[in-house]
């Protein structure tokens, strides 16, 4: 089955994927901090067998424990889970859709972390859904809440709602301009978290921008949801007007088509290298100018990392062999 | 070192910031810094604290003498527990320290109520009575709290009732 990453949604000119993630704790349960391996384990199990009664969205109990260290990095890097998650087995399962557009973490800081994934704009269609297994979840656990402060989590920095919606967005124009900093700025003084999607630290790598509220205790989910969109609707607008600025300029149209022949030709490809250049072709591609589809890129862009190519490999393999791999994996699927 | 606060127990936490071109230095123990709002549980100091310093050099704002030893009776957690570890154990410990925790919480969120979903109660039949006790205990303090009296009255009827069919199985 295809997976999730390969679609393509709204406004994916842009908005890359959108992920809704809720934190849940069972009620009476110490959080995993306070569970010995034993005991998460049994927990895990419990979930597994109130879930697959009816198995209504088809989930996959994994234990992380039976995954090589490469394939857990893997999905980490696929968004699947979180790097945190993917750190430790020790106690932990995961319940995973055929396309992987569902995942629910078990005993990773909570007892269980909901999460939907789709790709473009669809913010109410993955809340849509993460609510629902979130109430088919309910239907057999009492979840630890506080009529006060709500869904009780074990930092408080999920209090509340326990909801963290957010959107990966595209944009290399606001990235040249340098617009970027000061969007950052402001955006972060409205109770959001904007910050680059992949790696560590502030650098986004390959113009990815991850936006995600910030809050989840005092306001709801409705309204987070709503405050969400509006900012990114106009950050995409943002990003267009600097992108018709940009492309009038030969410059620009320089850099797009050289990305394009480095991607088409290079023996070696760094990880790094093909994300900047990517980023480039993708601009290419929404705006008409390369001929590449856009699922093409979404399935690079995701796929190509370090560990996934491991994975793929069947073993782990030096920098150097990576970089060959995924140059010639990146010339096959540029045809 | 002394708390300057309560001037009872060992100072953990020590602040310093200018004041008006001097500088002032706090020394406070564990929970006096968390009443009076200086320790960050989640996530180190932040620039709010230093708002409250004016106020400091008073009289001991609160008294945290009564507090010293309480524990989360389910999970086993301090409060200093929680400060050390940035971690909370379980739902309980939100109760047992619900007010040495609001001022990170408002800090963090900004607000302190919450709003939004609320998970429906697990249906009573797979209720053990135990359970369906420690559940309507819970509401019956939650209505307490929000001053609820008709709840409440309801609730204990409703515990009396669960207890009084317990004995007679
Ligand atoms: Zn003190
Ligand atoms: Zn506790």
């Amino acid at each position: 089955m295809s997976k999730w990453y390969i679609g393509v949604g709204e406004q994916s000119d842009i908005v890359v994927s959108t992920r809704i993630r809720l934190a849940r704790n069972i009620a009476d349960y110490p959080f995993p901090n306070k569970l010995n391996t034993k005991s998460r384990t049994q927990l895990n199990n419990l979930i597994r067998d109130a879930v697959m009664k009816n198995n209504e969205f088809s989930l996959k109990f994994i234990e992380m424990k039976t995954l090589t260290r490469f394939e857990a990095a893997s999905m980490a890097e696929r968004h699947i889970i979180s790097p945190e998650f993917a750190s430790s087995a020790d106690g932990r399962a995961l319940m995973l859709s055929p396309d992987e557009d569902i995942s629910i973490m078990l005993n990773e800081e909570d007892h269980i972390r909901v999460q939907v994934m789709k790709p473009g704009f669809a913010l109410d269609e993955a809340y849509e859904l993460a609510d629902k297994i979130d109430d088919s979840l309910n239907a057999d656990f009492n979840f630890a809440f506080d009529s006060r402060i709500g869904y009780l989590t074990q930092c408080p920095t999920n209090l509340g709602t326990g909801m963290r919606a957010s959107v990966m967005l595209h944009l290399p124009a606001l990235t040249m301009t340098g617009r970027i900093h000061r969007l950052i700025n402001t955006v972060s003084k409205l109770g959001l978290t904007f910050r680059g999607a992949f790696g560590e630290g502030t650098a986004a790598v390959g113009d990815m921008y991850q936006l995600s509220n910030q809050i989840t205790l005092g306001i709801s989910e409705e309204s987070a949801i709503k405050n969400l969109k509006a900012i990114t609707l106009q950050l995409c607008a943002q990003e267009r007007s600097a992108r018709e600025e940009l492309l009038g300029d030969s410059n620009a149209e320089d850099s797009i088509y050289r990305a394009y022949g480095m991607l088409k030709w290079a023996r070696l490809l760094s990880s790094k290298e093909l994300m900047e250049n990517l980023s480039l072709v993708r601009l290419g591609s929404v705006t008409g100018k390369i001929n590449v589809p856009i699922e093409t890129i979404n399935e690079l862009m995701i796929s190509m990392q370090p560990a996934s190519i491991n994975v793929m490999a069947g073993k782990r393999l030096d920098e150097r062999e990576r970089d060959i791999i995924r140059a010639k994996t990146v010339r096959e699927k540029l045809g | 070192m002394l708390c300057q606060n309560c001037g009872k127990y060992e100072a953990t936490t020590h602040v310093k910031r200018i004041v008006n071109g001097e500088t002032a230095e706090a020394h406070l123990c564990s929970d006096c810094a968390a009443a009076l709002g200086y320790t960050d549980v989640f996530g180190g100091f932040t620039n709010t604290f230093s708002d409250l310093l004016g106020s400091f050099f008073g009289e001991p704002a609160v008294s945290a003498l009564s507090s010293r030893t309480v524990r989360c009776e389910k999970c086993g957690n301090t409060f200093n527990d929680i400060v050390n570890s940035g971690k909370l154990g379980c739902a309980d410990c939100y109760r047992t320290f619900y007010d040495k925790l609001l001022p990170s919480i408002q800090r963090i969120h900004g607000k302190t109520r919450h709003e939004g979903k609320t998970p429906k109660a697990v249906k009573v039949e797979a209720d053990s009575p135990q359970n369906k006790i420690i559940r309507l205990e819970k509401e019956l303090k939650d209505a307490v709290e929000r001053q609820d009296f008709e709840k409440a009255a309801q609730l204990r009827d409703e515990i009396k009732a669960v207890k009084e069919s317990g004995k007679n199985e």
